[in-house]
C-alpha cells in the first residue's frame, strides 16, 4: 500500500495530487483516504449535505475561535464568507490558505500563507462555521446585517446556570469557527489564517485550544478519557445511528419557520468548563466513582456489565441506589432526562496555570443539539442544580451558535441566511 | 466538602474499618496466599482458598448475578463483621483489603443482600508478619468519637450565642459592633462547617456566596448581612430597609438554632467521618479562603482561614493516637505540616484576629497555598491510612 503524501505545496502548485471532493450534496461529509486511524493524509471534503466536524469521527486537537463582526455592513460580511468558504476548502484538502501559497508568491509581499502546515499532511483538518445571536441582533439591539427576522426563537444566550463564573472575555460571540484535525499545528494554521483573512470585517473575541479528545463520536472510536480520568460521553449519539443523529443533532426543516436555512444544520453549544484538578485528586477512588457513577478503570456503570451496558439507576444498594442520586450518570444520563441526547465533541484544556499554582484545566465542552431549549438547558439545569460533581466544577466560559447547513457547489457557508 | 464523607447516624458495624474500592483487578497474582479471589453468584459464593496467613489479606470480589451482592469477612461467632464490600454490580469487580489477625473466621457473599448469605469457614494461620491489633482500638475510637462529638457541640453553643448577639446587634443598627463581631461569631461555623453540610440545606441556607445563588433563588444567610454591613466593594448597592434587616437576621437566628438542635440531637462520628471532615475543612481553605473568595466584602477570610485549620486540627489530633499504630510515619508529616500552615498563618496576625485579605501581597497568599497543599495532600491520606488495618 503506498502513501499518498498530499502536501501543502504540491497541492496548489499543480493540483495533481488533490483529493476527490464529492460534487453536489453528499449523504454524508465524504472520507478520503486509505486508513482513518493512522494516515495523517486522510482528508475531508468541506462541501455536503452538512458542515464537516460534527459527525466527523472526532480528531484529536482542537482550536476553537469566536469572532465578533467590526462591520455593519452586509456585503463585507457576506464577502468574508466567501473567501472563508475558499481558505477552509483549501486548507481541509491539505492546501494552502490563499490561493498562492507560502512561499511561492511575489517575494516583495507578506504570503498569503502563514507557512506553519509546509509539508504537513491534511490531518483529517474539518472546519466549521456557526452563527451566534448577537450577529442576528447586537447588544444595541441593532439588526447589522438585516437577518434579525431570521433568528431562530432558541439561538438566545444560554441563561445563568448556579455555579457559572463566567469570564465575558470568554463567552459569546458573533460568529464561530471550530477547527479539528489530528495535528494541533493543522488546527492552529487553520484558525491563525482565517483570522487574518478577517481582519477588517471581524476580530478574534476568544480562542481555545483542546487536546485528547473526551468523546467518541463513531462506534469505531474507543470512549476517551478526560482529566478527572474517567471516560466520558459514553452515551453520545454516534454517526453511525443514523436515526439517532436526524433526530437528536440535525435541525428539521420544519423546526422553526424563521430557521429554514438552518434545516441540515444543528447548534453548538461551548462551555468551558474548569475542573479543580487538585481537589479532586485527592478523593478515594472509591468517592471519585461514586461522583461520576462508573468504574474508573473499566467506565462501567456502578449498577455493573461493562463500558456499553445501561446505567440502572434504580438498582438498590445498601443505602439506596448503588448508582447514588446525585452522581453525574444519575443526573445526565439519558434515562433520566426524558430520552434527551446530544452528539458531544468536546476536548481536554490545560491553559498554564491559575495565579496560586493550580492547573488552569478542564474540558472544554462542545455539543451539537437539534434543540438547545429541549436538549441542553435542561440538562446543564439539572446538573448545576444537583450533580455531586459540581463540586469540583467552575464554568469560565459559555456560548451557543447555530451552525449552517452544508454547503453545494459554488455556494459559500451560511448562504441560506443571506439569500 | 461533601456530606457524603460524612458518615453520620451510622450503625456500629459500619465503623469497623474496612478499605474498598472498585476496580477491574484481573490479574492478580496466583502465586500470593494472600490475595484470595471471590466469585459472587446468585447460589454460589467461591472463595479460591480456605486459608491464608495473618497479615494484610485482599479479597477481590467479582459478582456475577444480575443482582447487587456483598461480601463479608465474619469473626467465628458469624455476627461480628470484621471487614465488608458493599453495592458490587454485575460484572463489576470490588477490593476489600485489611489486616487480619490468626484465628477462625467465615467468609459470606450475599446476592441480593439479603439474608444470611452463603457461608464458609476461613482459617486464618499464625505467621511472621502477623500484627497485633492493638486491644485499646476499640476504645480509641470510642473515644475519638465522643471527643469530637463534644467539640462539635460546643462549638454550635458557641455558635448560636455569638450569632444571637450578632443579629441583634445588626436589627438595632449597631453596625460597627456588628462589623467587629462578625468574623469572631463565624469561627464557630467555619470550625465544624462539613457537620453543617451534613444537615442537608442549612449551608446553602446559611453560607451561600452571592455567586453561588441560582437565579430567581433568595440569597439568605452570614453573607447577605455582610454585604449590608460592608457596602463599600459593593458597586451600586441598595443599603437593606429595617424591615430587610429584622427579615435576614431572623432567619440567620433560625437556622443556627436549627443546625443547634440537629447537632445536640442523637448524632454520632465515626473515625473517617472524622478524619474526612478534617480534608473537607483543608478543601474548604483551598477553594474559597485562600482565593479570599468567601468573604468577598469583609475580606476576613484569614479568620475563617484559622477555624477551618482548627477544625481540622482538632479532628486529627482526635484519631492521632490512632493513627499512630497504623501509619506513624503519616502522623510525623501530619504533625509537622499542620505546624509549618499554622507558623505561617500566624505572621499574618494583627491585634486579635488578623489582617485583611487584600493586604496580603501575592507572594503572601502563594506561599499560603502552597502550605495549604503541602498539608492538603498527605492529608487526603488520612481516611485510608486509619481504615486500612483492622
Amino acid at each position: 500500500m503506498t502513501k499518498r503524501t498530499v502536501s501543502r505545496r504540491t497541492l496548489f502548485a499543480g493540483g495533481a495530487a488533490t483529493v476527490g471532493v464529492v460534487g453536489g450534496f453528499a449523504a454524508a461529509q465524504a472520507f478520503e483516504g486509505d486508513d482513518q486511524t493512522t494516515s495523517g493524509t486522510a482528508s475531508y471534503a468541506f462541501r455536503g449535505a452538512h458542515q464537516s466536524g460534527i459527525v466527523t469521527p472526532a480528531q484529536d486537537r482542537l482550536h476553537f475561535a469566536a469572532f465578533d463582526v467590526t462591520t455593519d455592513s452586509r456585503e463585507e460580511l457576506i464577502a468574508l464568507l466567501q473567501e472563508w468558504t475558499e481558505a477552509a476548502e483549501r486548507m481541509m484538502k491539505g492546501g494552502s490558505a490563499g490561493p498562492i501559497g507560502p512561499t511561492e508568491g511575489d517575494s516583495r509581499l507578506p504570503p498569503d500563507d502563514t507557512g506553519e502546515a509546509i509539508g504537513l499532511p491534511p490531518s483529517r483538518l474539518t472546519i466549521t462555521f456557526g452563527f451566534g445571536p448577537s450577529l442576528f441582533r447586537d447588544g444595541k439591539g441593532r439588526d447589522r446585517f438585516g437577518i434579525a427576522d431570521r433568528k431562530p426563537d432558541v439561538l438566545e444566550d444560554l441563561p445563568h446556570f448556579p455555579a457559572d463564573a463566567l469570564d465575558p472575555a470568554k463567552s459569546r460571540g458573533d460568529l464561530c469557527i471550530q477547527a479539528c484535525a489530528d495535528d494541533p499545528q493543522v488546527a492552529v494554521h487553520a484558525i491563525r489564517n482565517l483570522a487574518r483573512i478577517g481582519f477588517g470585517t471581524v476580530s478574534v473575541r476568544w480562542s481555545q485550544l483542546g487536546f485528547g479528545r473526551t468523546s467518541s463520536t463513531s462506534t469505531s472510536q474507543e470512549t476517551p478519557r478526560n482529566l478527572f480520568g474517567f471516560k466520558d460521553g459514553t452515551a453520545n449519539v454516534k454517526a453511525e445511528e443514523s436515526s439517532a443523529v436526524k433526530e437528536h443533532v440535525w435541525v428539521g426543516q420544519d423546526d422553526d419557520p424563521k430557521s429554514v436555512w438552518l434545516a441540515g444544520g444543528s447548534y453548538l453549544a461551548a462551555r468551558r468548563i474548569n475542573m479543580r484538578i487538585e481537589t479532586w485528586d485527592r478523593q478515594s477512588l472509591s468517592d471519585q466513582e461514586d461522583l461520576i457513577g462508573r468504574t474508573k478503570d473499566s467506565g462501567a456503570p456502578l449498577s455493573g456489565g461493562d463500558e456499553f451496558s445501561e446505567p440502572d439507576l434504580d438498582l438498590p444498594g445498601r443505602d439506596g441506589p448503588v448508582i447514588p442520586v446525585d452522581s453525574h450518570v444519575a443526573m445526565v444520563h439519558p434515562s433520566a432526562n426524558g430520552g434527551a441526547r446530544m452528539l458531544r465533541r468536546g476536548y481536554n484544556f490545560v491553559d498554564g496555570n491559575d495565579p496560586l499554582g493550580g492547573l488552569d484545566a478542564g474540558l472544554f465542552f462542545i455539543a451539537f443539539v437539534r434543540d438547545p431549549a429541549e436538549q441542553f438547558i435542561p440538562l446543564q439545569t439539572q446538573m448545576a442544580k444537583s450533580d455531586a460533581m459540581m463540586e469540583y466544577l467552575k464554568f469560565t466560559g459559555s456560548a451557543l451558535f447555530a451552525v449552517p447547513p452544508g454547503i453545494g457547489r459554488g455556494e459559500y457557508v451560511g448562504q441560506a441566511l443571506f439569500t | 466538602m461533601r456530606s457524603r464523607h460524612l458518615a453520620l447516624f451510622l450503625p456500629l458495624a459500619m465503623a469497623v474499618p474496612v478499605l474498598a474500592s472498585c476496580t477491574e483487578n484481573t490479574d492478580t497474582a496466583s502465586g500470593d496466599e494472600r490475595s484470595i479471589r471471590v466469585v459472587s453468584d446468585a447460589d454460589s459464593c467461591e472463595v479460591s482458598a480456605t486459608e491464608a496467613p495473618a497479615g494484610t489479606l485482599t479479597f477481590d470480589v467479582s459478582n456475577e448475578d444480575s443482582q447487587v451482592t456483598e461480601f463479608y469477612l465474619l469473626a467465628e461467632d458469624g455476627l461480628r463483621i470484621v471487614g465488608e464490600v458493599e453495592n458490587i454490580g454485575q460484572g463489576i469487580n470490588d477490593r476489600l483489603t485489611l489486616n487480619v489477625p490468626a484465628g477462625k473466621y467465615i467468609t459470606a457473599c450475599k446476592p441480593g443482600m439479603k439474608g444470611d448469605g452463603l457461608r464458609a469457614d476461613f482459617t486464618v494461620t499464625a505467621s511472621d508478619e502477623e500484627v497485633e491489633v492493638a486491644a485499646d482500638e476499640k476504645q480509641m475510637i470510642d473515644t475519638a468519637n465522643t471527643n469530637y462529638l463534644a467539640y462539635v457541640q460546643d462549638q454550635t453553643d458557641q455558635l448560636l450565642a455569638k450569632t444571637t448577639e450578632f443579629v441583634n446587634l445588626f436589627k438595632s443598627g449597631k453596625d460597627d459592633e456588628a462589623r467587629a463581631l462578625y468574623a469572631d461569631a463565624r469561627v464557630h461555623w467555619e470550625r465544624i462547617e462539613p457537620v453543617a453540610e451534613s444537615f442537608g440545606n442549612l449551608d446553602p441556607l446559611m453560607d451561600l456566596r452571592e455567586a453561588d445563588v441560582a437565579e430567581g433563588d433568595e440569597w439568605t444567610g452570614w453573607h447577605r448581612i455582610e454585604k449590608d454591613l460592608w457596602p463599600a466593594d459593593a458597586k451600586g448597592y441598595e443599603p437593606m430597609t429595617q424591615k430587610q434587616r429584622v427579615h435576614y437576621a431572623d432567619d440567620l437566628l433560625k437556622n443556627t438554632k436549627k443546625l443547634d438542635k440537629q447537632v445536640d440531637g442523637d448524632l454520632s462520628f465515626t473515625v473517617d467521618g472524622i478524619a474526612n471532615g478534617a480534608t473537607g475543612l483543608l478543601e474548604e481553605v483551598a477553594s474559597g479562603k485562600v482565593t479570599g473568595e468567601e468573604e468577598a466584602w469583609s475580606h476576613t477570610d484569614l479568620w475563617d482561614f484559622q477555624a477551618n485549620v482548627d477544625g481540622a486540627r482538632v479532628a486529627f489530633e482526635g484519631v492521632k493516637g490512632l493513627l499512630e499504630t497504623k501509619d506513624p510515619e503519616l502522623a510525623v508529616t501530619l504533625t509537622k505540616r499542620f505546624d509549618e500552615l499554622q507558623k505561617l498563618l500566624d505572621t499574618h496576625k494583627s491585634g486579635d484576629g488578623f489582617v485583611y485579605y487584600e493586604e496580603l501581597t501575592e507572594p503572601q497568599v502563594q506561599k499560603l497555598a502552597d502550605a495549604v497543599n503541602a498539608l492538603s495532600e498527605p492529608l487526603s491520606k488520612l481516611t485510608g491510612a486509619l481504615l486500612s488495618r483492622s
